[in-house]
């Protein structure tokens, strides 16, 4: 059987009696790049807070990298990558005081943060940049070095919370390269994006309305079921039917 | 849109430390139109903004809004424009009524006197008026703070991002708003980083790094386009970027949802020399077409 990275079963999540999250299951398989599309206020935020153990389910089944929502938080914490574009780096660090401030918090000794940072750096082709001030760095660099960061760890999933709002279109496009490339070596990438040609480099995409996910499949399944000639076209068919507000 | 100039900017620059936000700017916009400032963070569209809102001095350089220069007549310039920061400026203890009437007042006026401005986008909230403005979705704070900006019948509205983390479908109703709004005579001038919605502007300015990279109407900046642009779909599209990408005559080649657009020079090679490369290194269901660039594609192209 494919191995999974998240299943999740009849998850809901209430606040007082706000549905946010009414019932939803779904599950993404090691490697895969999944887009979790919704409007605003469909209730994405709130469950993704769940799948990053960061919020308890209401009600609901599931695991993510291994390990319970209901009851295993700061195991899913631990095992996790994230990265958003309002949080990521600090800039008043250098490279390397950035690359350690993680791998500490990820529970990296010192001799495997040392080796994290010579491979990652090499990797990124940025070893001359190593006592660089982030605030000081180009914005597609910290951009690849803050989604090398968050997986300082090595986690089989990473969440990415809209990681390109406000990106330039050329940073934006090797971004995506960067995430394809981190698939291609089995890492699951769980993305939130409001651009919709996004969502067409997503293996599958899930689109929510009002709480529920409303529609689950690949980009092209989706383009052929609700006959859009892109996800544009799909998105605005399926979340302009939303009845309510944030 | 008239011949008339709403807003003139001659060699704004400002600089933030070493950081040249913006880079010797020259703009003219003409009155009653939908001006965009299309481009990324950090590219100086907040910057200028607070230039011509008169909330920040530039280092050089003149600015006017409808005539009135932006340092010598500051305080005309402040009472005759709208201006809705890429924050919206709401006060969350208040309601949405209370909101509104705060804006009308600090402008010597009444919500009642200028309703109709506010009409189509205030009706659309109104049955929430004694909501506190904290308790309101994004959308709905979104019309409330356009409602502010527009309270008092401003000249001209400034817009610094409305859309930014908008979802799709809400930004294609903000800019049906918009319209409406420019055809009650008010100029606009609105910031996105969002290139889908220069389609929707009179003119627009493309700017990058404190510096404005081309301006025109949409379709003049397009038509300025040197190449030819084939979009490539079939297949794994990361896989294709990498075969094409390399290539002797491809100039540039960027994913754009399910297709690749690949810029190759006039006189360059065409569509069957790509079809066969894609062939040769195993990508058989491969189609090539001719296609129109869009603004991204000139973007791609300047940045």
């Amino acid at each position: 059987m494919e191995e999974k990275s998240v299943v999740i079963r009849n998850l809901v999540k209430k606040f007082g009696n706000f549905t946010a999250v009414d019932n939803i299951s779904f599950e993404v398989s090691k490697g895969e790049i999944f887009g979790f599309l919704g409007a605003n206020g469909a209730g994405k935020t709130t469950a993704m807070r769940i799948l990053c153990g960061l919020s308890r389910p209401t009600s609901g089944e599931g695991t993510v990298a291994g390990f319970r929502i209901k009851d295993q938080q700061e195991s899913i914490k631990r095992h996790i990558g994230y990265m958003s574009q309002k949080f990521s780096l600090y800039p008043d660090l250098k490279v390397w005081e950035n690359i350690e401030l993680f791998g500490g918090i990820y529970g990296l000794n010192d001799r495997q943060i040392a080796a994290k940072t010579d491979s990652m750096l090499k990797a990124l082709s940025m070893e001359n940049a190593r006592d660089m001030y982030i605030r000081d760095m180009p914005l597609g660099w910290k951009q690849k070095l803050a989604f090398s960061i968050a997986m300082v760890h090595d986690p089989e999933i990473v969440f990415l919370d809209e990681p390109t709002g406000g990106v330039d279109p050329v940073t934006r496009r090797n971004f995506w390269e960067m995430i394809y490339e981190a698939a291609g070596r089995d890492v699951t990438v769980f993305v939130t994006t409001h651009y919709m040609d996004e969502a067409e480099y997503c293996d599958r995409v899930s689109v929510m309305v009002d709480g529920r996910i409303e529609a689950l499949g690949s980009p092209a399944e989706l383009k052929e079921t609700y006959g859009a000639k892109d996800m544009d076209g799909v998105f605005t068919k399926i979340a302009g039917r939303a009845e309510r507000g944030e | 849109m008239s011949d008339r100039t709403a807003i003139k900017v001659e060699g704004i620059s400002k600089s933030y430390g070493a950081v040249k936000a913006l880079d010797d700017i020259n703009l003219e916009i003409s009155e009653g139109e939908i001006y965009g400032l299309i481009g990324p963070d950090g590219a100086g569209k907040t910057s200028l903004f607070r230039v011509l809102t008169t909330l920040t001095l530039a280092d050089s350089g003149t600015a006017s809004v409808n005539g009135r220069d932006v340092v010598a007549d500051y305080q005309d310039i402040r009472r005759t424009i709208g201006y809705m920061p890429g924050h919206f400026a709401l006060y969350q203890d208040l309601s949405v009524e209370e909101n509104l009437n705060f804006y009308a007042t600090v402008f010597g006026t009444t919500v009642e006197a200028n309703y109709d401005t506010i009409k189509d986008i205030y009706s659309q909230i109104e049955m929430f008026k004694t909501r506190k403005a904290r308790a309101l979705s994004g959308g709905m704070k979104q019309k409330l703070a356009l409602c502010c900006a527009l309270v008092h019948k401003p000249e001209v509205l400034f817009l610094d991002e409305p859309t930014t983390g908008v979802d799709a479908v809400s930004r294609k109703e903000f800019w049906v708003m918009l319209k409406r709004i420019k055809e009650s005579g008010v100029t606009i001038l609105v910031s996105t980083p969002y290139m889908d919605e220069a389609s929707m502007c009179d003119r627009i300015a493309l700017i990058l790094n404190g510096r404005i990279i081309d301006r025109g109407t949409p379709q003049e900046i397009i038509s300025r386009y040197p190449d030819r642009l084939y979009a490539v779909r079939g297949g794994n599209m990361f896989r294709i970027l990498k075969i094409l990408r390399p290539l002797d005559g491809v100039l540039r080649c960027s994913s754009f949802g399910s297709e690749c657009h690949v810029a190759m020079a006039q006189d360059g090679p065409d569509s069957s020399f790509l079809l066969d490369t894609l062939k040769d290194s195993g990508v058989e269901d491969s189609s090539v077409e001719l296609v129109n660039p869009g603004i991204e594609d000139c973007f791609i192209r300047l940045s």
